[in-house]
């Protein structure tokens, strides 16, 4: 199964994902820019991405716990979640999700 | 050497679950440590993220919350009473001409030590900053990330930005202080003691402070000083008048002075040995999620053994004639007197 994702730059990539892992897992497994630095505990907001308007159905609305996470990014949107939240199944599919700034690493020194 | 200069075996930069364990290993071969640390109380990640979360992976713990864990390593190092600075950054370290280290943080205490051991995970905990275009020529000036001194608030006209208790708290501490206030909340809901959520809506039905749900899109300014901030709102764009912007978003890890120190660095991890998890520099350090090589993992129990090889390495540039018998605790008189437990 696949995503499309939209990096913080504009560019797509299209990620291979397998069925259990977290959205967060694979953008970071394919080297992408997410900093994701709580590792999937919802205990940050670094990875912080925006669902596609199209796919918003199918992913579903945050739990308040991730509501509180993401009060902790200055770049909410309607459409913000957390990929670690969001976990591979055949239903995400070609889910399509645009990185958002505050996900961003640090640039390297 | 002044007083306050601190000269010490050891000095370890991190004081999470990694950092905490080193003190063990070394105490165990007669080393003294010192930790700094950015945050104001030990455990690292496992206090400042997740303290309340369980974690499944620690050998001989079937399941242990990052405070638990915390706490059982404080008490498992109490016998070696290891010093703590906290709330301090080390932003130097210098190497002398006899290998050892000077250390210098960001109050410029001086630590002179023999071995330098870094375990600062993802870096040191720093305020987020809000994204938006420009913010850095502002900082220190007229945006904070904290209040340092409450008068450089008075009589100004503040927007403080956020839904946790920083921010609720701050907008009720400076309040009767300020020209005006300006708490701005993405959404109508907190993430704070509810005590400060109803002061703050008196606030607000008594005219003293406004309320507006948005996010800051821009500030206008000149020179480091902001005129205004304007704010994405679902009823539009809004442009209020600031003289200061507190934003509230909680911390991130951040690499810091870390770059500066003449590592051997790989995307922002510092490259070791799996020998000795020595740097680049000599009698320079690193384990925990901070340090990479070939098949690392980032797992609390890789920095744990990181710990124990790296504190044999450190015993023989401190005691370089020091001939050292490997020994089991569960059979050693001698360490358990160390423990405290013989």
């Amino acid at each position: 199964m696949k995503i499309l994702v939209t990096d913080q730059v504009g560019t797509e990539h299209e990620l291979e994902g397998l069925e259990g892992w977290r959205v967060m897992e694979v953008i970071r497994d394919w080297g992408l820019n997410i900093k994701a630095e709580c590792g999937g505990a919802l205990s940050c907001a670094t990875c912080h991405v925006y669902v596609d308007k199209s796919w918003l159905d199918v992913v579903g609305a945050p739990s308040d716990e991730e509501e509180d996470m993401l009060d902790s990014v200055g770049d909410v949107r309607s459409n913000s979640r957390l990929s670690c939240q969001l976990l591979m199944s055949d239903a995400l599919d070609g889910l399509k999700l645009t990185l958002a700034p505050s996900a961003a690493k640090e640039e390297a020194a | 050497m002044s007083g306050n200069e601190i000269v010490t075996d050891v000095v370890v930069i991190g004081a999470g679950p990694c950092g905490l364990f080193a003190a063990f290993e070394l105490g165990l071969l007669d080393l003294k440590c010192h930790f700094i640390d950015i945050l104001d109380r030990p455990g690292g990640q496992c206090a400042e993220l997740y303290p309340e979360k369980p974690i499944y992976d620690i050998p001989g713990f079937p399941m242990i919350t990052g405070q638990g864990l915390t706490e059982n390593l404080m008490a498992q190092i109490a016998p070696f009473a290891p010093e703590f600075h906290f709330n301090r950054m080390v932003n130097s370290i210098t190497k002398q001409d006899d290998g050892s280290f000077v250390l210098v943080t960001d109050a410029d205490e001086v630590f002179h030590a023999k071995v330098v051991v870094i375990a600062a995970g993802g870096g040191s905990f720093q305020p987020k900053r809000p994204p938006v275009d420009g913010i850095e020529q502002y900082e220190n000036k007229s945006v904070f990330y904290s209040v340092r001194k409450m008068d450089d608030f008075r009589d100004q006209d503040v927007v403080i930005v956020g839904g946790g208790d920083s921010a609720l708290d701050w907008t009720l501490n400076l309040q009767p202080i300020v020209r005006s206030l300006t708490l701005v909340h993405r959404r109508d809901a907190f993430k704070a003691a509810p005590a400060s959520v109803n002061k703050m809506k008196e606030l607000v039905m008594e005219g003293k402070i406004n309320f507006l749900l948005g996010q800051i899109a821009k500030l206008d300014g000149e020179n480091g000083q902001i005129n205004h901030v304007h704010l994405t709102t679902d009823a539009g764009d809004l442009s209020v008048p600031a003289t200061r912007l507190l934003p509230f978003f909680g911390l991130t890890m951040k690499l810091g002075p870390v770059a500066d120190w003449g590592l051997e660095l790989n995307d922002n991890l510092i490259v070791v040995d799996t020998e000795k998890f020595e740097t680049s520099v000599p009698g320079v350090f690193a384990i925990g999620d901070i340090n990479t090589y070939p098949g690392k993992l980032k797992l609390i129990l890789s920095g744990f053994h990181e710990a124990a090889l790296m504190a044999q390495r450190a015993k023989k540039i401190i005691s370089p004639d020091e001939r050292v018998v490997f020994q089991y605790t569960t059979s050693s008189t001698k360490l358990q007197k160390k423990l405290g437990v013989a």
